[in-house]
């Protein structure tokens, strides 16, 4: 069984990004990267469904160098083979996905991971175009995965509630959170990843859908009133509902 | 009157979904100020058309009326381009959620379109629509526009106003669609307890590890059912296995941006604030004066929630016997 898993890189939560003064640019140097938390539910999941059905898994990231340590860890966790697609210029979801699409039609996997949602741009919707460009199945916010020869059965969270569907291969899973647990790279894994095929191509002119006229931060919500006493506290906050939220 | 705009309104039971509602509400005020007109399309077995859907500006609604019990995204994808011919024109609104995300995304795909999803502000400049959306975390907000002949949007809930210019021009037009054979198969629906779908609700009572066992979580179900509103939980009371997922608010969680948030013995960490900041009005309950929830909270009660929970519950009880 042929499967890839598209990762992407993202600065750690905790960063501090700063907008560039011209106001159209991020500070994205010098911050720790991470790989994209929901593309380590799919990663996994990907190397699950291989160690029962055989086959191999195809790990694809696009963007620049830092890109490279993603790819690199997911060789070192289980993955067979990486492919970066090297650019340094930020896409929209269309064009990325476009991209992503021309490479994973040349392997010809019967599953496609993805992450619902990636930290940074979050666009959520990049493994979802991917999938109609394939014409695969799709599946997306994918919380518990049954995969037998011919069919796949998955629960996914909807927004109050959950659905369990079925459908058929080819298919395009994205991963949301409770999946599975990911696994840690092995002193072997990291010794092995050297010697696993790491494919790079550049990507030149990737086409840009989006225009961006500014980057802002969001006002700055100002602490407000903070009772100490719990008595006092619960008639103040019954009056805050009342007088200014006006819900009772 | 050109480039006139589409909007899908999802439902539920025949219901149009109220963050559905507030899309349509967007995108008429976005029609009244570029002077076009707007058309919806509804899919589903049924749909119960009333008043509220009189609008000034929205020329039609197309109820495409289906005989298959389960729709795959896909499926309303082609349902919808199968009805607009002239789809790669126009634009195209969405609500932002689960289902939303997923056909505008194939649309996307199909008419070669340019896609912004989690639209929390949308408005007009030179005859363009620009968007905000959030990123990072919310830590910062992109104003961007799309190029293009077409555009879609996907717009968060709780953001934008439902409509509030009524009509009488409004038609309403119900297409049979013929059942087909599909790929995809619904087994079941596992259904959440409460009431009220959560990134949709006005109120939001959310719990954290300040609770201290799972079992005084009863607490947040009693406040949230007395103010209509629905539960939350952070991570760690989710990862304790305390709560359901689909109840998590954060990075790994729901983004959702209620009028009030309310967060007890929750800490306030930044993955935890990723996913609530844009509420209108945060109230915090933590015995800890130190905690970083209160850096944001419009009202804070430094306390024992367990102690503050039951009195509070007591207290509103009694103004709604009072009938205030
Ligand atoms: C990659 C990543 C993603 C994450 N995603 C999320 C996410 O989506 N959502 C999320 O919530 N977290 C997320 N986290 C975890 C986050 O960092 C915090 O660990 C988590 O939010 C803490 O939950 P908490 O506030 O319930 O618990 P704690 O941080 O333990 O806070 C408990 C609070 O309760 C207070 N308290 C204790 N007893 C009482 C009492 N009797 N009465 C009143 N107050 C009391 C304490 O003062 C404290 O402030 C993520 C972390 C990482 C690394
Ligand atoms: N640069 C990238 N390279 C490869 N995959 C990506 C990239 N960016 C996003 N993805 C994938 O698309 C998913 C959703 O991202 P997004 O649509 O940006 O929220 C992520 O979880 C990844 O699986």
């Amino acid at each position: 069984m042929k499967i890839a898993v598209c990762i992407s890189q993202v600065p750690d939560t905790e960063s501090n990004i700063t907008i560039s003064t011209d106001s159209k640019n991020l500070d994205l140097d010098e911050l720790d990267y991470i790989i994209n938390p929901y593309d380590e539910y799919a990663l996994e999941e990907a190397l699950k469904t291989k160690e029962i059905f055989n086959g191999e898994v195809i790990v694809i990231s696009a963007g620049a160098d830092k890109n490279k340590d993603a790819l690199k860890k997911a060789l070192a966790i289980g993955a067979n083979k990486a492919v970066h697609l090297k650019t340094n210029e930020s896409f929209d979801s269309l064009n990325l996905a476009k991209l992503l699409y021309e490479e994973i039609k040349t392997h010809q996997p019967v599953l496609v991971f993805f992450g619902k949602q990636s930290a940074d741009y979050s666009n959520s919707v990049t493994g979802q175009i991917t999938a109609q460009l394939l014409n695969y199945n799709l599946l997306s916010n994918v919380s518990n995965l049954e995969i037998s020869e011919n069919r796949i059965i998955a629960e996914r969270e909807i927004d109050g509630w959950k659905e369990k569907v079925s459908t058929t291969f080819p298919a395009v899973i994205t991963a949301e959170k409770g999946l599975n647990t990911p696994r840690y790279p092995s002193l072997k894994g990291i010794m092995t990843a050297k010697k696993k095929p790491f494919i790079e191509k550049v990507i030149e002119n990737t086409l840009n859908c989006t225009e961006r006229i500014e980057l802002k931060r969001p006002k700055n919500k100002s602490a407000g009133k903070v009772a100490v006493n719990s008595d006092e506290g619960i008639n103040g906050l019954i009056s805050f509902l009342q007088n200014e939220v006006k819900i009772l | 009157m050109n480039n006139n705009f589409i909007v899908f309104l999802e439902q539920t039971d025949g219901k149009i979904t109220k963050s559905s509602y507030e899309v349509l509400g967007a995108a008429l005020d976005l029609s009244y100020k570029l002077n076009c007109s707007v058309e919806a399309i509804v899919i589903g077995k049924n749909f119960v058309f009333d008043e509220s859907l009189r609008l000034k500006n929205l020329l039609k609604i197309t109820h495409c009326k289906t005989s298959n019990k389960y729709l795959a995204p896909s499926e309303y994808a082609n349902i919808i381009s199968g009805h607009y011919s002239d789809l790669v024109n126009k634009d195209i609104f969405f609500a932002n959620s689960s289902l939303g995300k997923d056909i505008a995304a194939s649309l996307a795909a199909r008419l070669d379109t340019g896609i912004i999803t989690d639209c929390i502000e949308l408005s007009i400049e030179e005859d363009s629509i620009i968007a905000v959306r959030p990123i990072f975390s919310g830590k910062i907000l992109d104003k961007l526009k799309l190029k293009g002949e077409s555009r879609i949007f996907n717009l968060r809930a709780n953001n934008f106003s439902p409509p509030n210019k009524f009509g009488d021009k409004t038609e309403i037009i119900i297409k049979i669609i013929d059942s087909f054979i599909s790929d995809f198969q619904l087994l079941e629906i596992i259904k959440a307890s409460g009431k009220v779908d959560i990134s949709e609700a006005e109120i939001i009572v959310s719990g954290g590890r300040g609770l201290k066992d799972t079992s005084n979580f009863s607490l947040i179900e009693e406040l949230s059912k007395i103010l209509n509103g629905a539960v939350g939980a952070s991570r760690a009371v989710v990862d304790a296995g305390w709560r359901p997922h689909y109840e998590q608010i954060g990075q790994t969680g729901k983004t959702v941006s209620p009028n009030v948030y309310i967060a007890v013995g929750i800490s306030g960490a930044i993955q935890h604030l990723a996913g609530m900041n844009s509420s209108k009005y945060i109230v915090a309950i933590n015995k800890d004066a130190d905690a970083p929830i209160f850096k944001i909270a419009d009202y804070g009660i430094v306390g024992d929630a367990l102690e503050i929970l039951p009195k509070l519950i007591a207290e509103l009880k009694s103004l709604k016997l009072k009938g205030i």
